[in-house]
């Protein structure tokens, strides 16, 4: 198959997969709701007041939250392996998920919720607080122009902790009323209140999905080499920076309205790949899709596993993802770095 | 009629240092230039500079009489291509995709590789010899192998000027014949003009039609091979002990290193 074919099985393969298991996801939760009312208060035919309230207002803007989340953190992990050349490389293990935790930690201490000025000024912080720690990752990991994996590992890690104490002072500083809201969402949270969260993610995913997009192919060069990539007629500088703030602008809409969650960036992407191969023009939306299913299943497992308590969708990410980084770093990485 | 690469007076150093001072030559069109000299003499350099990887500090370089400091990368992908000594791709890649890299500066605008894309890398990798290994992953491949479908890149972007980073290094006796044979043909052929960096003085010999010496980032000297090959001239460049004699196949100049006695 072409690339071109391969990319358009792999998007509608996703779209399809996608929706598929948002409509399963919607019939299951904490209320029961039979599957006719669920499909009913879909279609806007008549149900009571408590089943469309709970698949309308409960269910379905959480399911679409967690499918741009899940397809935001996949490309701006995918984003982050093709620039960094490293597929070890995600918003988490950056240290920029942190630093756009922090952004956003900021917004809601400074009380911005309810309008939808307000999700996109959460978005705007978490946005710069996730630029923040990007820049500060490369500029502290660079040498001679490089990006070795020992340094920026280390760097990501160091600027997450800084970030994670800055988050913590902040806590410490805010009234307790609030606080248990802020550790929530904290710990990654797909329940938002209403549609403007999504509203607000669906701009930004929208706007950093398609800018990673329209470099694919000069990221599949960009994969061999800065100079070879140069040699190809690639503006290696341009190509960077782009897919360096839109990546940095996916993981802070995502944050700011469904918390940081761990992972996702990393093994989406990855998975993909062992599957699909490296072409930055099927990965990117062959990993959007996986990673909105992904995050769906996940999230619908938080919320039905231990019904009607809920499990923060951050606790079934890493579980999933950990042992998964364990075992990129063992099989990968074993000989020293690529 | 001008020479197709006007190197004039160009300096260039990392950081402080120069690599290059002063370099100044040209190549003809359909011309085989052998860059020879010792390690760190500033040949690797060179490359990156007439790739356009690095612009000169001091001095000018044009290609077919315009400055490349005002070519776009773009432009200057369709007419120059490199083959570097080494090649490590991030992600795994096929020969077949890494072929159809090399016709990336040849479709602009586009997002997707066509019909003729394909056929002008499916060609190009018979040409290097690795057609069938069109669906191998690089990283699977052996040295020599790699160095070939690096090779079947350069090709598919249809260079009028081809760059080459020591392109026998990895290879065996057999391959390195083929790869000698490959670079003629490309240029009787095609009329591919072909600057070759090679630390294989006697192969560079061969092949070329001019030699360019280069030491401590200076040119040293540079004309036909018998003139450069000559065992004063070595071994002030490389400071090291050389015979030279006149192969008796092809009368080009055969060097070898005098050996150190046995204590």
């Amino acid at each position: 198959m072409t690339p071109r074919r391969r990319a358009v099985a792999a998007t509608l393969g996703g779209v399809v997969a996608l929706g598929g298991i948002s409509l399963l996801a919607l019939f299951v939760g904490a209320a029961d709701v039979p599957v006719g009312e669920v499909m009913a208060s879909l279609f806007g035919r008549d149900t009571t007041q408590l089943t469309a309230t709970v698949v309308l207002q409960l269910r379905l803007p959480r399911v679409l939250l967690a499918a741009l989340a899940g397809a935001g953190l996949a490309v701006a992990g995918a984003g982050f392996q093709a620039l960094t050349r490293n597929p070890l490389a995600d918003p988490a293990v950056l240290g920029v998920a942190g630093g756009a935790a922090f952004g956003a930690v900021v917004g809601q201490v400074l009380g911005l919720e309810g309008t939808a000025l307000a999700a996109l000024g959460l978005s705007a912080l978490a946005f710069a607080g996730a630029l923040g720690a990007a820049v500060a990752v490369y500029a502290i990991a660079s040498v001679g122009g490089r990006l070795p994996i020992q340094s920026l590992l280390l760097a990501g890690v160091i600027i997450g902790l800084f970030f994670s104490a800055a988050i913590t002072l902040l806590l410490s500083l805010v009234d307790f009323a609030r606080l248990g809201g802020i550790l929530h969402w904290l710990m990654g949270s797909l329940s938002p209140l209403g549609y403007r969260p999504v509203a607000a993610t669906a701009v930004g995913a929208a706007l950093g999905i398609g800018a990673i997009y329209a470099q694919a192919r000069a990221l599949n060069l960009l994969a061999l080499g800065e100079e070879p990539a140069l040699q190809l007629g690639v503006e290696a500088e341009r190509v960077k920076r782009v897919v360096f703030v839109a990546a940095s602008l996916l993981t802070g809409v995502v944050v700011a309205h469904a918390g940081p969650i761990a992972f996702v960036g990393l093994i989406v992407p990855h998975g993909v790949r062992l599957v699909l191969g490296s072409d930055n023009r099927v990965l990117i939306p062959a990993a959007a899709g996986a990673g909105a299913v992904f995050l769906v299943l996940a999230d619908t497992l938080a919320r039905t596993a231990l019904r009607p308590a809920e499990l923060p969708v951050g606790v079934i990410t890493a579980f999933c993802g950990a042992p998964f980084f364990i075992y990129l770093l063992r099989t990968r990485f074993r000989e020293g770095p690529a | 009629m001008t020479p197709l690469v006007e190197v004039r007076g160009v300096s260039f150093g990392y950081g402080g240092s120069f690599r290059l001072a002063g370099v100044s030559f040209e190549v003809g069109e359909r011309e085989i230039l052998g860059v020879i000299g010792p390690n760190a003499s500033g040949k690797t350099t060179l490359l990156r500079l007439l790739s356009k990887v690095h612009e000169p500090e001091q001095g000018e370089i044009r290609l077919a009489g315009a400055p490349l400091r005002r070519l776009g990368r773009f432009a200057l992908a369709r007419q120059v291509a490199v083959v570097p000594q080494e090649l490590a791709p991030a992600f795994p890649v096929t020969v077949e995709e890494l072929a159809l890299m090399g016709r990336h500066p040849h479709s602009e605008g586009r997002f997707f590789e066509g019909p003729q894309d394909l056929a002008r890398a499916r060609q190009a990798m018979a040409l290097a010899g690795v057609l069938d290994l069109a669906a191998q992953p690089f990283d699977a491949l052996s040295g020599g192998e790699r160095q070939r479908a690096v090779l079947a890149r350069a090709l598919a972007q249809e260079p009028r000027l081809l760059l080459l980073d020591e392109p026998t290094s990895h290879l065996d006796l057999r391959h390195q014949r083929e790869i000698v044979g490959l670079l003629r043909r490309l240029n009787r052929d095609r009329g591919t003009t072909i600057i070759l960096v090679s630390h294989d003085l006697n192969l560079a010999g061969e092949v070329a039609d001019r030699l360019l010496l280069i030491a401590g980032g200076r040119v040293v000297k540079s004309g036909v091979p018998a003139d450069v090959l000559d065992e004063a001239t070595l071994e002030t460049a490389y400071d090291c002990a050389v015979r030279v004699e006149k192969n008796p196949v092809s009368g080009r100049p055969l060097v070898t290193i005098r050996w150190p006695d046995a204590e």
